[in-house]
């Protein structure tokens, strides 16, 4: 049986007096790469901030790891990319995985895997806010990797990236889960659906479908995840 | 439950701070220059009237000087880390947020170090100000000054959503303590009302600290100021350890 990283049951989240998560239930599992997907909006980024333990829970209950969502034990297993890159703009690569690196206590060899995993090994040395967006981000999930995490949340890590480098990314995102990680991926790119051992899709704060991609592409008899998605919202508009 | 304080997170958040510092040049340039630029300025204003206004005045600019700046310096810098997502990486990690407080408290209080000593040594070799107590004690002060300045800045910090509001704290905070800490009207010749107010506030005795260095030498009286303006300093940094939350809306 499959080894559930994540467990979230009847979750609620009001950010700002509106309702922005609205009862889901699901779990995330190690060993696969899960996919989030959903229109802008829908409360992707919401749910991971929940996940990592970031986000204030109105009600329901979140599970990671054993042990409840923002537990102090789970700072070292979670390794969190948020949306806007989250690093020091006025420091170079290296010494900003340098300092996560001593935040976490990993050693510092650490610090040249992850860049290699990121492809940013010849960029090594330059300022960060001197570097493309897509490069940025990617300074931004390898600060994520340092702490070899049991869980990834990688909110839309993807955004900006050449097609060559997202499948290389994707790559890296399949072996992590092979080790054994629980990878989350959130996306509002359909067509990254393929790439997914599971999908969660999203819509206005609720979960519209929960299955792999062929099952998706079955159950709706739509050549594609982004036409599954459409009749899955027409079906519940009409129901 | 994660340890309270890291030695080696709390050494790295200050490294860290100081490699930022290190990367922009006009600032770190302007930290180092401007005190010893604006020492000068007093004593040039002074230079041609009777009296002792430079030695009566420059100890208490000495006092000054480090709690603005380090005041304004924080307030913006933990504000930009927490509108850039890395304080919220950083609570989500394995960081006790003491050493998040006393890393940035001891970067900038080396900072204010250095730029203690250099304005000290520009007033005291170049502009012949008179110190009867200890040259190295006005250094002191001025760096528990410069964490008081740090600790107020991290809390504020908090309350404000853009620098331009961080900033704004500058008039609310600083500018009150500067008008009744006896620079402009002694504090016993003050209102009753004002004088009971200066003597809640920390910069009025980082004031008299300085003072008390330069006219008298009385090394006790002076650490007893100093060890108020340092309390009031680790209250600054509690309540700024109050409003880092792990968890937001
Ligand atoms: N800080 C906040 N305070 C109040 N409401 C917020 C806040 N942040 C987001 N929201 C609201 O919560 C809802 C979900 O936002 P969220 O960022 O989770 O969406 P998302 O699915 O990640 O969108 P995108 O694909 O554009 O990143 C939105 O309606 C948004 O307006
Ligand atoms: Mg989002």
């Amino acid at each position: 049986m499959m080894k559930m990283a994540v467990t979230v049951r009847a979750l609620e989240v009001v950010r700002g007096g509106i309702p922005v998560l609205r009862g889901l239930d699901f779990g995330v599992a190690s060993g696969e790469v899960t996919g989030l997907l959903g229109p802008s909006g829908c409360g992707k980024s919401t749910l991971m901030r929940t996940l990592v333990g970031v986000q204030r829970v109105t009600s329901g209950e979140v599970e990671v790891l054993g042990a409840p969502a923002g537990a102090a034990s789970l700072r070292r297993e979670i390794g969190y990319v948020s949306q806007q890159p989250s690093v020091y703009d006025d420091l170079t690569v290296t010494e900003n995985l340098r300092f996560f690196a001593r935040i976490l206590g990993v050693g510092d060899e650490r610090v040249a895997e992850c860049l290699a995993l990121v492809a940013l090994d010849g960029h090594a040395h330059r300022i960060v806010g001197r570097l493309s967006g897509g490069e940025r981000s990617r300074v931004s999930l390898a600060v994520a990797l340092l702490g070899e995490p049991r869980l990834l949340v990688l909110d839309e890590p993807t955004v900006g990236l050449d097609p060559v480098l997202r499948v290389e990314l994707w790559d890296t995102f399949h072996r992590l889960a092979d080790d054994g990680a629980a990878v989350l991926v959130s996306s509002h790119v359909m067509d990254e659906a393929s790439r997914c051992d599971r999908l969660l899709l999203m819509r206005e704060g609720r979960l519209i479908a929960d299955g792999t991609p062929s099952g998706l592409l079955d159950r709706t008899r739509a050549e594609d995840i982004e036409h599954a998605f459409l009749s899955l919202v027409r079906n519940e508009e009409a129901a | 439950m994660s340890a309270l304080l890291t030695p080696s997170a709390t050494g790295a958040v200050a490294t860290r701070v100081l490699t930022q510092l290190r990367r922009d040049h006009r600032t770190l340039a302007m930290l180092l220059v401007l005190p010893c630029a604006l020492m000068s300025v007093l004593w040039w204003m002074f230079h041609d009237l009777p009296g002792e206004g430079f030695s009566r005045l420059g100890p208490a600019l000495l006092a000054l000087i480090p709690f603005i700046i380090m005041f304004l310096v924080t307030s913006v810098t933990t504000l930009r880390e927490r509108t850039s997502g890395t304080l919220e990486r950083l609570l989500a990690m394995p960081m006790g947020k003491l050493d998040f407080l006393l890393g940035y408290a001891l970067a900038f209080g080396l900072v204010a170090a250095v730029q203690s000593a250099l304005a000290v040594g520009v007033c005291v070799v170049l502009l012949d100000l008179s110190i009867a107590g200890p040259v190295w004690m006005l250094m002191v002060v001025a760096v528990v000054d410069a964490v008081l300045g740090t600790a107020l800045g991290l809390f504020v910090s908090a309350f404000a959503r853009t620098e331009f509001q961080a900033v704004q704290f500058m008039p609310a905070l600083v500018i009150p303590q500067i008008l009744l800490c006896g620079l402009f009207v002694p504090r016993d010749a003050l209102p009753r009302v004002l004088d009971v107010i200066s003597e809640a506030l920390p910069l009025s005795y980082a004031v008299d600290a300085m003072q008390r260095v330069a006219s008298s030498g009385r090394t006790g009286e002076v650490w007893t100021d100093v060890a108020l303006v340092a309390a009031y300093a680790v209250a600054g940094l509690a309540l700024g350890a109050l409003t880092l939350r792990r968890q937001s809306d």
